[in-house]
């Protein structure tokens, strides 16, 4: 008898890899004959646990699944899925998915992956999970969080859990889910429980609690990302303003075309990254070597501007405006023509892309992270360029007395070419910047030139901490009205609010006092 | 006679086979000297903003009278572009349409992009009785007895797209986003899709409606702004009338803000094979587009058109829009009439151009119905990372144009 049983369980043992095998390969049928069926079949092997379902999922998400005109199903590398063997691939097609396919997809490999030995792929997989709660999920999510030792993963797979024990039917586990999903403090998290709340009236106060407690933390969160937005904004203009601060705010010239230095800056970029296309490992790098070439490029620029056409009308502000007015005229003409009326791409290099999560749940976007950087950076290459250099020196001395500057022996003109060239200079850093966040087109810098202007006068001609001031107040003030006013209306509110602050000091925040002021 | 020619004479005979045009090919080239050459006009902008999208349209033009002269002509006669450029100029539109109309006397035109440019040459048309070809889509509410509108009405593109994101298929949205560059059409399709959700039974307090400016590049706060909103519960759906390049920097704020399509998805409907050449689409995988056309189009009758066009434009990567496919459409539909009339007199055109049939390279038979607008099928598709679109979804047959959209409660006194 005993014998008998155990030949019996032998044989079952033997039989069991074969029935896998058939349960595996009969829950392919339908993959790729329609939407519908292949999200029945991504949900059938998310159910089986069986972990060859991997790279054909994988595969499925990246399009490189294909299926015979038979109805085999091809793994990238030409095996038949079902059978792991080599298969005839002649006229297959890749199985298309919509973005139904794709949410069924992420949360049956996330299912799939919760006992990776790969952390990464485990913390995706709980949050996959999470995103697609269902009753399901609990034994799974429960023996996952037997296991997992690291404590960020089981923090995730708690919300999960709670995620999916809200879709079952235990009340008491579901009472436990409500409150720890209240202490997630995720918008996510507040959609999952505004759901519940409709579909489970007896416990509506204790939802109502978490929500609360939820939309509390939001609200503090949205404070800080407001400011974090106010703040970028206010660098993207900082960049823009502080060549104008050197030119206009110093030498007192209106450089019309300061909006076209800008837009070469964002052409050179372009140009940099064109070059270093070729050499594979110098590629990621484009965007840091940029930096300087923007800067000689466009310095190049200002010097010859200031050479040939500006100097000779020092003393006249109005014909200086309209002839620089015309030379950004030509240049975006001239831009047009060399490098077409199309848009130009500048590609973010991956340490650009995406979004970093700071402690609390606030998420800031890299781009913009790096442009308060940048901006930051740029600040002190001015400030220290003014204070501590030769250059500097000569610079402060002839704005405050040209004759007895010339007198000491310094050659006015030269410092005059290349205050200008430096503040161009600027410039060109600020379309570096902006390359990463504008389109790069010949008509960039026309948005640019008018916000220039605004923030140096606002925050005092002549002063760097005014323009720093300046930008910082005019980006918070703009995000913070944006919300209840929308983007065009913010706008005007903010221009409203600067004319009337100019009527009241017509020199800006930050005036300029003493004798210097006067002249 | 060059040996290109005759390959391209070659390949049309095929076309003309696959498609059965009643335009049969003449067996026997008649001589040009029956007639004057019938001038067809071009009223595209080839420099200013609109330039960058209005340029293919152009050489779509240039390339069927090429193809038509290659056939043989119309009515024996020769036809010759005259080509004018309004500079994205609105009123220049209606000086060079005037120009075109009393100084070049042609017999047709084909022009157009932007619905301001339209109004600003419809009075011209009507007063000297030109015959206008309009090839984009647009918010609908107008049918003047001298345009033919071959390009989408709002029933034809928004409700179906906005009727998917609400299907199964489409993820069940109950929360929809407007966005929109704040002019005519977005203001009017809003104005449409709302009155259609509301009638779906959405409040408005699940719609949020923005606008920006032509070429708002700071999107970081409307984004963080839709993403609040969808954190509301119910699944949300943003829907797009961003128009331009300004739809740049907001596909990367999405793709960095970590919005993936199968949370929200984005259906936008001024953003096509042109616009995302400028895009790295990675991040943009399942994003969705609506369309009468796309260029993914299986079929003889697409394959021919992508054919023409890459050989003429001579650039064998060069992409095909919806609006390129229905100036081509529009081109065929008015050459057919014609043929149909035996003249290129505008009075005796109009009439024979209603019910005119042809299967476009869309891969369905489209009709010119007795109010200027065609029957087209609607397409949707989702963003590959190749710049192209997988179409996901396509209506069984071609859609009749609604013009007057129901939506309008000013309309329900209009006949229908």
């Amino acid at each position: 008898m005993k014998r008998h049983l155990l030949g019996l369980c032998l044989a079952l043992l033997l039989a069991l890899p074969a029935a896998a095998q058939d349960r595996f390969a009969s829950a392919l049928a339908g993959l790729g004959e329609g939407f519908g069926q292949t999200a029945e079949v991504a949900e059938r092997l998310g159910a089986l646990g069986d972990p060859r379902a991997i790279p054909l999922l994988r595969a499925l998400q990246d399009g490189t699944l294909r299926r015979t005109p038979a109805g085999a199903v091809l793994l990238p590398n030409g095996t038949d899925a079902a059978t792991g063997q080599p298969a005839d691939a002649t006229g297959a097609e890749p199985v298309r998915i919509n973005n139904r396919v794709r949410q069924v997809l992420r949360g049956a490999l996330g299912r799939l992956q919760l006992i990776s030995p790969d952390p990464a792929e485990r913390l995706a997989a709980a949050e996959a999970v999470f995103r697609s709660p269902a009753p399901e999920n609990v034994p799974l999510l429960q023996s996952a969080l037997t296991q997992e030792r690291e404590a960020r993963i089981r923090a995730q797979l708690e919300l999960a859990l709670a995620a999916s024990q809200l879709r079952a039917d235990d009340a008491a586990a579901k009472r436990d889910a409500v409150a720890r999903l209240g202490t997630a403090a995720t918008t996510e998290a507040r959609a999952l429980l505004i759901e519940a709340r409709a579909a489970n009236p007896e416990i509506a106060t204790a939802i109502d609690v978490s929500i609360a407690a939820i939309e509390q933390r939001l609200a503090l969160r949205r404070v800080v990302e407001t400011l974090f937005q106010g703040l970028s904004l206010g660098s993207v203009l900082l960049l823009a303003a502080l060549g104008l601060a050197v030119t206009f705010g110093v030498m007192g010239v209106i450089n019309m075309a300061h909006g076209e230095f800008v837009m070469l800056g964002a052409y050179a970029t372009f140009v940099v990254q064109e070059l270093c296309r070729g050499i594979p490992w110098l590629a990621p790098w484009s965007l840091p070597l940029a930096v300087p070439a923007a800067f000689l490029v466009t310095a190049l620029a200002g010097a010859v501007l200031e050479r040939g056409l500006i100097r000779h009308l020092y003393g006249r502000p109005l014909e200086t405006l309209l002839m620089t007015f015309g030379v950004g005229m030509i240049l975006q003409q001239a831009v047009r023509l060399a490098f077409g009326a199309q848009n130009r791409e500048v590609v973010s290099p991956s340490w650009m892309q995406g979004t970093l999560m700071f402690p609390g749940g606030i998420a800031m976007t890299q781009n913009r992270l790096w442009i308060i950087v940048f901006g930051i950076f740029v600040l002190l290459l001015v400030v220290a360029a003014i204070r501590f250099t030769r250059f500097g020196l000569e610079m402060r001395a002839v704005v405050q007395n040209r004759r007895i500057a010339a007198t000491m022996g310094i050659r006015t003109g030269r410092v005059d070419a290349m205050t200008f060239a430096f503040g161009s200079g600027l410039a060109g850093l600020a379309g570096v910047a902006l390359s990463q966040i504008d389109n790069v087109s010949p008509n960039l810098g026309t948005g640019y030139i008018i916000d220039s202007f605004m923030v140096v006068v606002f925050g005092g001609v002549g002063s760097l901490a005014g323009t720093l001031v300046g930008a910082l107040t005019l980006g918070v003030v703009n995000k913070v009205l944006e919300p209840y006013a929308g983007a065009v209306l913010a706008k005007v509110c903010v221009l409203v609010a600067i004319m009337l602050f100019i009527q009241r000091r017509p020199k800006g925040l930050f005036a300029l006092k003493g004798r210097a002021a006067e002249s | 006679m060059s040996p290109t020619t005759l390959t391209r004479r070659a390949a049309l005979a095929g076309l003309g086979s696959a498609l059965a045009v009643p335009l049969a090919l003449p067996a026997i080239r008649p001589a040009w000297a029956q007639g004057a050459p019938i001038k067809v006009g071009v009223l595209h902008s080839l420099s200013g903003t609109m330039a960058i999208s209005e340029t293919a349209l152009r050489d779509t033009v240039l390339m069927m009278v090429e193809w038509a002269n290659a056939q043989g002509g119309v009515l024996g006669r020769k036809l010759e572009a005259v080509v004018v450029d309004p500079a994205s100029n609105w009123p220049l539109f209606a000086e060079k349409a005037r120009e075109l109309l009393q100084v070049h006397k042609v017999d047709v035109t084909f022009g157009c992009w932007t619905s301001v440019s339209r109004k600003s040459v419809l009075p011209v048309f009507e007063e000297l009785k030109g015959l206008l070809f309009y090839p984009v889509q647009y918010e609908g509410e107008e049918e003047s007895p001298n345009i033919f509108y071959t390009g989408a009405a709002p029933n034809q593109q928004a409700i179906p797209a906005v009727e998917y994101l609400m299907s199964d298929d489409g993820g069940e949205a109950k929360r929809i986003v407007l966005l929109g560059t704040d002019y005519v059409y977005p203001r009017t399709t809003n104005r449409i899709l709302r009155g259609f959700l509301n009638s779906k039974g959405i409040a408005n307090a699940d719609i949020m409606e923005e606008y920006t400016p032509f070429g708002h590049s700071d999107w970081q706060g409307i984004v963080a702004r839709v993403k609040r909103f969808a954190g509301e519960g119910k699944k949300t759906a943003i829907v797009s009338t961003i128009n331009g390049d300004a739809n740049v920097p907001f596909y990367r704020e999405l793709g960095n803000q970590g919005i993936k399509a199968e949370d929200i998805p984005c259906v936008a409907f001024s953003v096509g094979e042109e616009e995302l050449a400028g895009i790295d689409t990675k991040p943009l995988v399942g994003h969705l587009a609506a369309w009468n056309y796309f260029m993914s189009v299986p079929g003889a009758p697409n394959e021919e058109f992508k054919k023409l066009w890459q050989t003429y434009i001579k650039n064998p990567k060069r992409v095909t829009n919806d609006p390129m496919e229905a100036t081509y459409t529009g081109f065929r539909m008015w050459m057919q009439a014609v043929q149909k009339a035996g003249t290129t007199a505008v009075a005796q055109v109009t009439p024979a151009l209603i019910g005119q049939k042809l299967t476009a390279p869309c891969g369905y038979e489209e009709e010119m119905l007795p109010n200027h607008h065609l029957s087209k099928p609607v397409l949707i598709g989702e963003v590959q990372a190749d710049g192209q679109f997988n179409i996901v979804w396509k209506t069984p047959n071609a859609v009749k144009a609604e013009n007057w959209s129901q939506f309008i409660p000013e309309n329900a006194n209009r006949r229908r």
